[in-house]
């Protein structure tokens, strides 16, 4: 191909990249080291509000922005170089935490950055292996299962992929939740009071169970189709050989499976890694939060108009950081897989 | 619920058929509100309707969210907006609301000294109703075991070590203490109870103090007492849990009041009282705050349409609507007829409870506590530590928002 061809072709592409994804990365690092404020005076103001039976007024100072010509706050944006980062990071209560006389690892989990990367890391490799290998196993008993109950079989395992995250999520929540069906059942299983929703740990089984049971049909349906592709005469000439169900599966199976594994594990690592769904559906906000939970609260107004722009942008930085750490084992062996041999 | 939508439809159906003949004032133009959607705005919102054939109303649970964005708008999206103490603040600050000292002066004849919301001696809002948490009770529990309904914290705690002895409810106490904002409420209501200031002169947060810590130790004090789930207990949650006979008593919101005598929800029609908020200390003032809602009108519209605005706004706030829907809410209108259900917010108003002293300061110490008091309750961290954390988060916030 040409190579003024090959730009027509890329330019609309490149031209919607740079527009949707390059331009707000720059803005968001940019923010990220600079905060807005809004300039305020302090006034003594007379305020009356409700009362019985007649109104009651205070006398109270308040803080009024300040307004320019046109009757809007001014406001002041400031470059505060690495603050943000090290607001959100808390360098000194960590130095604290492991100083003599510091609380340690508990310590640290009491600030909330640590508290969402222990809580995203344990959540994205926990469901990991359990995703893999839940999705080979359903792909494989399909795989020998008679050729008329495939298409149902098929059908009823891939349900919970297609279910809205939240709305599982939810549902799952109900279903545990006070005096939910399945408390009541584990109790009257148990014989002892049960409740899921009264400590963290609880919580999080339930969230890592949703995440398998929501993701799980997602790998059986690539690692299916990689079935699919087997080259059959190795798997005979292996059964000739000798080899154990076992052993085939082993040596002639997850070989030729393996880009597929890689390529499941970078989109549920990718995936996970943001996990959000699960904090807002079982509303573990009390014991449990993310890092992409604590970008989005960042960013939500609080009552009064009030949001941390700047460290919405520094957490969602660390995010995005954090994932290419996470993918970089990956994307090295995807790259040396693709490398042409010489 | 779907059965009470559609029979709400069918009246508003209803009424808008029927000539307007009760408006004082009609229009055709094209006015929107947005508030929230709780059934006292439909009931106001129902009555704007009957007046203005165009009228369109937005009732919308994020209203909060998007309310700055819609009134900085020019035009603005809205006339009317529905707020509270705390949600008329970013309004105020942003300059997007008119004073209504003139339309007050020209339109407002109905209206009562007590409904008008005045900042710096201007009116930026007139209110409709109060709505504030108070003590509800189980009458036929208490009267079983030979309690006294309880009017201090001390009482309560007492009154439901009895309950929990005798067993006669599963859980002796709810509360509204989902982490976030209802928590933050529970212990916006106990500080200033106990006499506690959020702020010193300088602006600084002065939580971590003595009102502080016995507020904390209040809180944890109820504990033992509720659903160990409490984390995840919001109003609606503790509604329920009174409505199906799980809890005796609990500090909950006053609009929530009529759902315990509705027959088609609730096992204990008739049978939970309304009572002034507890106090925190013998001799101190119902541990509970006020709170308002009310109507403003935007500055970013021009004169005659918020003139039409208002006098539209006040044929919803008028006495033949709180005749058709006196017990939606407490109201402020004239034409309310006080119920049994309404003791609760009278009792604490008397008693001098005072309105949630919303200001842009408060939003953030009320974010703040939200975020960490349940390290504490759960256990992870001690009181201390807890309100130091909620000290450096204001800090924090307030610095970069520029008000320290």
């Amino acid at each position: 191909m040409k190579r003024s061809t090959f730009f027509a072709f890329v330019a609309p592409s490149l031209a919607m990249m740079l527009i949707f994804i390059a331009i707000p990365l720059v803005t968001v690092f940019w923010q990220s080291f600079n905060t807005t404020s809004t300039i305020y005076e302090t006034v003594e103001v007379e305020n009356c509000s409700p009362g019985f039976p007649d109104p009651v007024c205070t006398v109270e100072t308040r803080d009024r922005p300040v307004l320019d010509a046109n009757g809007d706050p001014v406001t002041e944006t400031r470059f505060v170089g690495g603050a943000v980062y090290r607001e959100l990071l808390a360098p000194d209560r960590v130095a604290a935490a492991f100083s003599a006389g510091g609380g340690g690892i508990r310590e640290l989990l009491t600030i909330d950055f640590y508290k969402a990367l222990r809580f995203t890391l344990t959540f994205t490799f926990v469901t990991l292996p359990l995703i893999l290998v839940l999705g080979l196993a359903i792909a494989i008993c399909v795989n020998n299962a008679v050729r008329s109950v495939r298409g149902p079989i098929i059908f009823v395992s891939l349900l919970p992929f297609i279910i809205t995250p939240v709305i599982g999520a939810l549902s799952i929540r109900w279903l545990f939740i006070g005096d939910g069906i399945m408390t009541a059942w584990l109790e009257a299983l148990t014989g002892r009071e049960i409740a899921m929703f009264a400590q963290g740990w609880t919580i999080e089984v339930l969230m890592l169970f949703y995440r398998v049971w929501h993701v799980a049909p997602f790998a059986f349906l690539i690692f299916y189709a990689g079935l699919q592709t087997m080259n059959q005469d190795t798997l005979e000439s292996a059964i000739v050989d000798g080899a154990s169900r076992w052993q085939r599966l082993r040596y002639v199976v997850i070989p030729h499976l393996m880009p597929l594994i890689v390529f499941v594990s970078l989109i549920h690592l990718m995936d996970s890694y943001r996990v959000f769904e699960e904090v807002i559906g079982f509303s573990s906000q009390a014991f449990r939060i993310s890092l992409q939970w604590l970008t989005y609260d960042f960013l939500i107004p609080d009552q009064g108009g009030n949001r941390a722009i700047s460290r919405a942008s520094a957490s969602s930085m660390l995010t995005m950081i954090g994932i290419v750490i996470l993918l970089i084992p990956l994307l090295r062996r995807t790259w040396r897989d693709t490398r042409p041999r010489s | 619920m779907f059965l009470r939508s559609l029979a709400l439809a069918a009246t508003l159906a209803l009424s808008t058929a029927l000539p307007a003949a009760a408006c004082e004032f009609t229009t055709d133009l094209p006015i929107k509100s947005l508030s929230a959607g709780f059934e006292a705005w439909k009931a106001v919102t129902g009555a704007m309707k009957e007046c203005d054939p165009n009228f369109e109303a937005s009732l919308d649970q994020e209203f909060a969210q998007k309310q700055p964005e819609a009134f900085a708008a020019d035009p603005a999206l809205y006339q009317i907006g529905g707020v509270a103490n705390e949600t008329l603040i970013p309004l105020l600050n942003a300059g997007t609301i008119r004073p209504l000292d003139d339309l007050v002066a020209k339109y407002g004849q109905n209206l009562k000294e007590n409904q008008l919301i005045r900042v710096d001696g201007q009116i930026v809002a007139v209110a409709m109703m109060v709505n504030a948490q108070h003590l509800m009770y189980r009458t036929d529990v208490l009267e079983s075991l030979g309690i006294a309904p309880p009017t201090t914290w001390d009482e309560v705690l007492a009154a439901a070590e009895k309950i929990k002895a005798a067993g006669a409810v599963p859980y002796p106490l709810g509360a509204t203490t989902k982490t976030g904002w209802n928590l933050a409420m529970e212990f916006v209501n106990l500080f200033l109870g106990e006499g506690g200031a959020f702020f010193d002169d300088s602006g600084a947060a002065t939580v971590n103090s003595p009102a502080g810590l016995a507020t904390l130790e209040t809180m944890q004090a109820m504990t033992p007492y509720m659903d160990p789930e409490f984390l995840v207990s919001d109003s609606t949650y503790v509604q329920q849990q009174f409505q199906q006979g799980k809890i005796a008593m609990a500090n909950l919101w006053a609009s929530r009041a009529g759902a315990m005598d509705d027959p088609a929800e609730s096992q204990v029609v008739g049978k939970v009282a309304m009572a002034a908020a507890p106090k925190a200390t013998p001799d101190g003032k119902p541990a509970t705050t006020i709170w308002w809602d009310g109507i403003v009108i935007a500055r970013n519209i021009p004169d005659e349409e918020a003139e039409a605005a208002f006098r539209l706004a006040m044929e919803g706030l008028s006495t033949r609507m709180v005749e058709a829907n006196n017990d939606a809410a407490v109201w402020l209108i004239e034409g309310y007829q006080p119920t049994r259900l309404s003791e609760g917010v009278i009792a604490s108003l008397q008693g001098g409870a005072p309105a949630y002293p919303a200001s842009t300061r408060l939003a953030l110490m009320h974010t703040a506590l939200g975020n960490h008091l349940s390290d504490y309750l759960t256990g992870a961290a001690s009181a201390e530590a807890v309100l130091q954390a909620v000290t450096d988060e204001y800090t924090t916030k307030a610095t970069e928002a520029g008000l320290l």
